[in-house]
């Protein structure tokens, strides 16, 4: 990289100076401008930047503006057929991280002119496609983007949204239920279908493929599709409300994944899934048949933990849900707090708020670093999933909230009184959370006594408080990130 | 012998007694959300459009004022299904916040599925709400009534 640490050139150059043959900083360039005010449609990226020894952090951050937007190793003298001002991304602060005097939060402004419109992938190519294996880095870290209205205008965002659902679904009020079909290996298609129609016939809403689970040797997915189907349609019939099961089309090739998802509608789901693995274009397309085709699409994050986890090197999964909910999914997983996978509970508000809300302002303390104004996009429904259950109704609701759905896998196909009691067992204590929410209770604090209380009226709820336990841990006290700390992250 | 029909918010807990009812109205009126009351004698999961008791009591700002309205639609319609809903207009929501059941028929004879068996191992399926066998009016009755 040029200007290793040399002088930390503080201003841009002019001239011969400029152009002159050779190897200049980025922050000469043009790339580094302190007195640069973003204009409302640039695209803002703070960048979490670990400079190798040496290397000046502002000529780091200008080095990742330029890697990112026009700039090459060294001057070309083509730049000066364009007009390159605008074209130029801008590091226009450098922000030092408390406690951490290795660690810089560069900020970066990006003309939208330099991204296609409606197109993750191509911003993903420009913001992190290339500046992540940078030398004279030793980590990077994409912490959150802004993404102006006037480009995220040009992204249909999800197919429905949590208010279609919700209006489709006919369910208001409360979280969503579901739960994994387990084992989620191994399993013929008929009995696979089983666990569908006890899950649902006991109370949940969803049951759902798990991410692995394609076409495998020992249950082809159309197999799997009818049994569930049926067993979808038997639970309707026995408690006369909508349900559904997110029949995964994840597969190798567009085709085949249009062919799934096709026979999935055709048999009568009202849901279809996909993996994040299948890529941001596959995504949107997929985004785009489930919108024509009025299926919920639901959005397993598989693999998102190998960018996302490590604080100083990756891609925030703030993030990652921006551009989920820019592409278009109806439901993505996000995180639990209190369940297996456990993340930071002011960390994954910001996830949620992110995936949620019209208009989500900055806020440190929840990991946010800019004001976004979603401009009336539809939200994603989060799924919290992964060891969660019904002692813990209470906690559930406090974090997350009522826009989620809450998928507990182990927690209603491990009941020892079987699958439906299970199920039954998450609604209960669902819904008498959130009755007693409305009444006015303090149910964060009163939710064991609350529990215990309706448990007498319901055996599974009692069984499983008894096999589970009641929960005590006192998350209030688990440590959030100060404003300014750099955050725990592990959505 | 028939079913529970699971829809609404507490569907899964035991009827809410009439004070539970107020509260949970209350809930609604402190959010600033608009009460309305509907009813039907055809609860098929896709029947959107059960008949409205009036419209939605926008000017109503009192709970009781509200269960009044609850207690008149049971009166009239005892052995129908009726729900409590809860409008939130609120600028990108504009949609329910919360809708329960607070009357259900004495006895609810549910539904039946029915299967018609396609080629290539493909079922179509109706749900078939055996309430609206009978003209309207006619639905529910029970022994004696």
């Amino acid at each position: 990289m040029a200007g290793n640490g040399s002088g930390s050139a503080k201003g841009t150059v002019t001239g011969e100076k400029r152009w002159g043959a050779g190897v200049i900083p980025y922050a000469t360039m043009g790339y580094y401008e302190p007195d640069y005010v973003p204009a409302d449609s640039d695209v803002l990226a703070a960048f979490r930047i670990t400079p190798q020894k040496g290397v000046d952090p502002i000529e780091a951050g200008a080095a990742v503006a330029g890697e990112s937007s026009t700039a090459t190793w060294t001057v070309v003298w083509t730049d000066r057929l364009t007009a390159y001002e605008k074209y130029q991304a801008k590091c226009y602060k450098v922000e030092d991280v408390p406690g951490n005097p290795e660690q810089k939060i560069a900020y970066i402004a990006y003309n939208m002119d330099l991204f296609e419109e409606g197109s993750i992938p191509n911003m993903t190519s420009s913001i992190i496609g290339n500046v992540f294996g940078f030398k004279a880095l030793k980590a990077l870290r994409l912490e959150d983007l802004r993404v102006p209205t006037h480009y995220l205008k040009t992204f249909p965002g999800p197919p429905h949204g949590i208010i279609m659902e919700r209006e489709y679904l006919n369910k208001y009020g409360r979280p969503l239920l579901g739960a994994t079909v387990k084992p989620k290996l191994g399993l013929s298609a008929r009995n696979y279908g089983r666990v569908v129609y006890e899950a649902l016939r006991g109370g949940l809403d969803f049951t759902k493929d798990d991410e692995n689970i394609n076409s495998q040797p020992f249950m082809r997915w159309r197999d799997r599709y009818l049994f569930s189907q049926e067993g979808v349609k038997r639970a309707e019939e026995q408690t006369g409300e909508v349900k559904g099961h997110y029949m995964n089309v994840t597969a190798a090739t567009m085709e085949e994944m249009y062919k799934r998802a096709e026979f999935a509608k055709e048999i009568g789901s009202i849901i279809i899934m996909i993996d994040l693995t299948i890529g941001y274009t596959a995504m949107t397309s997929m985004s785009n048949w489930a919108r024509d085709n009025g299926c919920i699409l639901h959005l397993h994050r598989a693999g998102y933990a190998t960018w996302a986890r490590q604080k100083t090197h990756g891609v925030n999964f703030r993030v990652t849900a921006k551009w989920a909910r820019m592409s278009g999914v109806d439901h993505i997983h996000s995180g639990t707090v209190v369940g297996k996978l456990e993340g930071d509970p002011a960390i994954i508000k910001g996830y949620y708020d992110t995936l949620r809300d019209d208009f989500v302002p900055e806020n440190r303390a929840n990991g946010i670093y800019f004001d976004q104004n979603w401009a009336s996009m539809p939200g994603v429904m989060p799924v919290a999933s992964g060891g969660i259950h019904a002692g813990q109704s209470h906690q559930l609701l406090h974090y997350l909230g009522e826009d989620v759905v809450l998928q507990f896998g182990g927690g209603t196909i491990g009941h020892p009184m079987g699958i439906a009691a299970g199920a039954e067992c998450n609604r209960v204590a669902t819904e008498a959370m959130i009755k007693a929410r409305n009444e006015g209770k303090d149910f964060m604090k009163e939710g064991p006594e609350i529990l215990k209380k309706v448990a007498k009226s319901y055996p599974s709820l009692q069984t499983a408080l008894d096999v589970w336990g009641e929960i005590s841990f006192n998350y209030e006290s688990t440590d959030t990130p100060d404003v300014v700390a750099t955050p725990t992250s592990a959505g | 012998m028939g079913i529970r029909i699971r829809q609404g918010t507490f569907s899964h807990l035991p009827e809410l007694t009439d004070d539970e009812i107020k509260a949970q109205i209350q809930y609604g009126l402190d959010n600033g959300w608009s009460i309305s009351i509907e009813f039907t004698d055809d609860p098929h999961p896709r029947n959107a459009y059960w008949d409205m008791w009036g419209l939605p009591m926008f000017d109503v700002t009192d709970a009781s004022g509200c269960f009044a309205e609850v207690a008149a639609a049971r009166k009239a319609y005892p052995n129908h299904y009726i729900k409590v809903n809860a409008y939130n207009r609120t600028y990108t929501k504009q949609t329910t916040a919360l809708s329960f059941i607070v009357n259900r028929p004495a006895d609810e004879p549910g539904f039946r599925l029915d299967r018609t068996e396609l080629n290539d191992r493909r079922i179509a399926y109706t749900m078939h709400s055996y309430a609206a066998d009978k003209p309207h009016g006619d639905r529910y009755e029970t022994n004696g009534s």
